[in-house]
């Protein structure tokens, strides 16, 4: 599906271009685009390599693991293909707890730290596992407590009382959160009643 | 406010401070451990290049082209007839797909509408409750190399879908 998604977004933008007289823009778009992807990398650089230094202390020292049997009973029955004891939990819990106060860029090496984890949970396929989709789902829905971003957007902005959002945000967060479990679920029944 | 932005900036310097002390008394070598696990932090963002900038290069042919626009015109009529103000329509349909692109029409709707209109609280509630999917499916999958990703980007776009929709609902409900 991403080979479609990926082939139509650039030929449905070729094709409108040559109807659009917008051909000019598009091949400022084709570097602009290439050189976007090359920076937010090279942003990835600092980011990763101190917190997946930190998040190794973090393991070796069996903090993660503490972590992990916090909440083990509610990350069991969303996770229940991943062994209670495995690291891929610690790493799935510290990763949404990273979300949820905002540490966007510590939730990043996390969430690639716990889905390496995963992949070896599942002999090192290629294919994405079930619990890869659960996990991916509830990045997806992003479950944040602070939006700071907006929020300061909206100071900018000269709001009279910038965080006034924070609770439907937070509504609609965790609305999506269910919604996107009870999806996945439904998708992972499909998948079960066809045998696959 | 103060205590909300108070909490994050304590916050990360408090976990770091956490893990080392945590890591010492438990005797772990912990500048040994952190160096470790730090390359390996080197080797994903190299990996990742490619993922990048290949889905990078087709959202912004796609916007750069005008076809965006055209699609989002398109729509625009069917939010309409639910109710839903059409100046929100881009951003609901950029939401999943660039992070960047729909920080910048958020804002651009806060300006234009006043960040305390329905329209501006509406984009930053949308905003803020679901993340860009079409970006962690890349990043997350892409540094571990899943080639074969199953339900997963249908599921995460109903996500964002059931985001957008109780964003709607809510803001309608408690601001309109």
């Amino acid at each position: 599906m991403i080979h479609i998604i990926w082939v139509a977004l650039t030929l449905i933008g070729v094709v409108f271009a040559m109807f659009n007289g917008t051909m000019e823009e598009v091949n400022k778009a084709v570097f602009s685009g290439a050189k976007e992807g090359v920076t937010i990398a090279f942003g990835f650089i600092s980011v990763l390599v101190f917190w997946l230094g930190l998040m190794n202390i973090a393991e070796k020292s069996g903090l993660l693991e503490k972590l992990g049997n916090l909440f083990k009973p509610l990350m069991r029955r969303i996770f229940p293909d991943v062994p209670p004891e495995h690291p891929a939990m610690g790493y799935m819990l510290s990763n949404l707890l990273a979300n949820m106060f905002g540490l966007g860029n510590a939730a990043t090496p996390l969430g690639i730290k716990a889905m390496e984890q995963l992949k070896k949970l599942n002999k090192n396929k290629d294919q994405a596992s079930r619990s890869m989709i659960t996990f991916l789902a509830l990045n997806t829905t992003g479950l944040t407590l602070v939006p700071t971003t907006v929020i300061s957007i909206r100071m900018t902005y000269g709001s009279h009382n910038p965080t006034d959002i924070v609770v439907p945000t937070l509504l609609s967060t965790f609305f999506a959160t269910i919604a996107a479990i009870m999806i996945d679920r439904y998708f992972y029944y499909l998948r079960k009643r066809k045998g696959e | 406010m103060v205590f909300i932005s108070a909490v994050s900036i304590w916050l990360i310097p408090l976990i770091i401070g956490f893990i080392l002390l945590y890591g010492t008394f438990k005797r772990i070598p912990t500048y040994e451990a952190f160096v470790e696990g730090g390359k390996e932090g080197i080797e994903i963002s190299f990996s990742i290049i490619p993922y990048l900038v290949g889905m990078l290069v087709a959202v912004s042919v796609f916007r750069a082209s005008g076809a965006l626009d055209f699609f989002m015109d398109l729509l625009k009529p069917m939010f309409q007839a639910i109710h839903v103000p059409a100046e929100i329509v881009p951003l609901a349909l950029i939401r999943p797909i660039s992070g960047t692109a729909s920080l910048g029409i958020m804002s651009d709707l806060i300006s234009m509408h006043g960040a305390d209109s329905l329209i501006g609280r509406l984009a930053a509630t949308m905003q803020g409750s679901t993340d860009t999917t079409l970006y962690i499916i890349t990043v997350y999958f892409g540094a571990v190399g899943i080639k074969r990703m199953g339900d997963a980007i249908k599921v995460g776009l109903l996500a964002d879908f059931a985001a957008i929709l109780s964003s709607i609902i809510i803001v309608t409900l408690l601001f309109g």
